[in-house]
């Protein structure tokens, strides 16, 4: 298991979470958790995901993630969850 | 498992408060160069250095790409050239031929600098090391990418000063030969007192004999996150702010000890040390005396800026020195002037002076860092400049350093403009009376008496 996180961050619109998830399905991503917020008009998503069973690079990933958001005006972060761990847990 | 918040504070972190992981600096030893031929040595650094390094800069980038956290230098740290190039250098032009193929490497290998064109004489020189100092002016001015730092000084040995008043002659020479680009030679040359082994920021690395065959150390950084931090303690107590500068310095360096060990890793090159150092970028809002500002002061150089400042570099350090296996280097907060917008507006307000600067180092990090003065400044008050500044790091058995830059052609009320991380200055007053009579006493200072501790 290689464990990322995704966060979409950008103005609300249909389709945000469908167009995101599309993407993760087809390259066999497989979500574990899942929460989502609006502050003040913006929509705000977190995703915990596995990317181990995914055949593309996780620098690939993440470029094509950056342009999925960018698809749909919104932007998407892609990044290893061991940054957040490091930060926030001892 | 972790949350949302915790999600956005990391990354508004890195987005709006200017995070960031301010270099992996790959030790070298170029010990195993060494020959008494020229050309070999030569040969034999190129191989070295574009063989070990050759994946440093792709793995950087690769690492910034997975984490979402900016690798601003990639860097090179080497053995002093004084001693590789010692048994071959005969004239100061053979050590500017080493400077040149070491220039070769960091473009090759697509580095920001390679640091180590250096000599260790805090107590005396040899023959190669007075040649390597007087080949730095043309070194610097003839490469892009070379750092140069001289150690004249330790707690164990006092202070060279005959070396202290060469490099007076030679900050000034070195001035000259890049006049036409503001004297930006001197913003690559460093003298130190107790210079460290390990340090992975420029102009001051090298990779010290005490070390491995190569190493991997870097230099975290976030004065824009301890800032915003301190926004929330306004107007709360010293234990409140102390906790607050701790808990976000040691955030920070957690970030960094995960590069360092990711670095190490992938490159299979030792893990050195986390440099915790509060290190400024002209960037608004990237501002170690924007810190002290939020602490309380005006301006940085108010009366209590001393006293913030000590209060920061020791959080800092607490809070860090948990988070990381291993910690060295120059470890603190740095005061450079040119490379911090908040220094910058200090001076233009006339809140800070050098003599100023010079008390605020006897509790930061390092020392008169990127001070633009004078060009017309005489070599001998330099020296004295370097004496009073290693005089102070020998005394309290901390690192100090000077990096001036005498602006050719510029005086008092003109700006000087570095590009980059370097950052531009307004040129400040120094002290007019003479000092040529004392530093031009040869030989040296005896270390202190505290030093004598076995």
């Amino acid at each position: 298991m290689k464990r990322a996180i995704i966060t979409v961050v950008g103005k609300d619109t249909v389709g945000i979470i469908a167009k995101v998830c599309t993407y993760l399905a087809e390259n066999k991503i497989n979500i574990l958790d899942i929460s989502q917020t609006i502050v003040s008009g913006f929509f705000n998503m977190m995703m915990i995901v596995d990317v181990g069973g995914s055949s593309k690079s996780f620098v690939e990933l993440s470029s094509e993630l950056e342009q999925v958001g960018q698809e749909i005006g919104v932007t998407v972060k892609c990044q290893l969850e061991d940054i957040f761990d490091s930060m926030h847990r001892i | 498992m972790i949350n949302i918040s915790e999600v956005r504070e990391t990354n508004d972190m890195i987005e709006k408060e200017n995070l960031d992981v301010r270099t992996i600096t790959m030790g070298i030893s170029l010990l195993d160069c060494i020959d008494s031929d020229l050309d070999k040595v030569i040969e034999n650094i190129e191989n070295k250095i574009c063989s070990v390094a050759k994946d440093l800069v792709s793995t950087g980038r690769e690492i910034e790409r997975e984490f979402g956290i900016p690798i601003v230098n990639k860097r090179i740290s080497i053995t002093p050239v004084a001693i590789v190039g010692g048994a071959a250098c005969k004239t100061p032009q053979d050590f500017v031929k080493i400077a040149e193929a070491l220039d070769r490497c960091a473009k090759k290998l697509g580095v920001n600098f390679i640091g180590g064109y250096s000599a260790l004489v805090s107590k005396s020189m040899t023959k190669a090391d007075e040649l390597l100092i007087r080949s730095i002016p043309e070194a610097l001015a003839k490469t892009d990418f070379i750092c140069s730092s001289i150690n004249v000084a330790s707690t164990k040995t006092g202070i060279n000063m005959d070396a202290v008043r060469l490099m007076g002659t030679i900050i000034k020479e070195a001035a000259e030969w890049t006049k036409e680009k503001d004297s930006l030679g001197c913003a690559k040359l460093v003298v130190i007192c107790n210079a460290p082994d390990d340090n992975p920021f420029m102009a001051g690395a090298f990779h010290g004999v005490t070390e491995g065959d190569a190493v991997i150390n870097v230099g975290v950084s976030g004065p824009g996150v301890v800032k915003e931090a301190l926004k929330s303690v306004e107007g709360k107590s010293f234990e409140i702010l102390c906790e607050t500068i701790k808990k976000t310095a040691f955030k920070v360096t957690r970030v960094g000890q995960l590069v360092a060990q990711e670095a190490s890793k992938r490159l299979g090159v030792p893990f050195g040390i986390i440099d915790l150092s509060l290190a400024p970028t002209p960037a608004i809002g990237d501002s170690v005396a924007d810190i002290l500002e939020e602490i309380g002061v005006e301006f940085a150089g108010a009366p209590g800026t001393t006293a913030a400042l000590a209060l920061l570099n020791d959080q800092v350090k607490k809070g860090g020195v948990m988070a990381s296996s291993y910690v060295g280097g120059l470890s603190g907060a740095f005061i450079p002037v040119s490379e911090d917008q908040g220094m910058i507006n200090a001076v233009e307000a006339g809140a800070i002076t050098i003599e100023k600067l010079e008390a605020m180092t006897c509790v930061c990090s390092v020392g008169l860092d990127m001070i633009a003065i004078p060009g017309d400044t005489k070599d001998t008050t330099i020296a004295g400049m370097i004496a009073d500044e290693m005089a102070l790091g020998m005394v309290n058995q901390k690192t100090t350093a000077v990096r001036v830059i005498p602006v050719i052609g510029k005086g008092v009320g003109d700006t000087v403009e570095f590009g980059g991380l370097l950052g531009h200055a307004p040129i400040m007053p120094v002290n007019q009376f003479d000092c040529s009579a004392f530093v031009n006493r040869t030989g040296r200072i005896p270390a202190p008496i505290h030093s004598f501790k076995n």
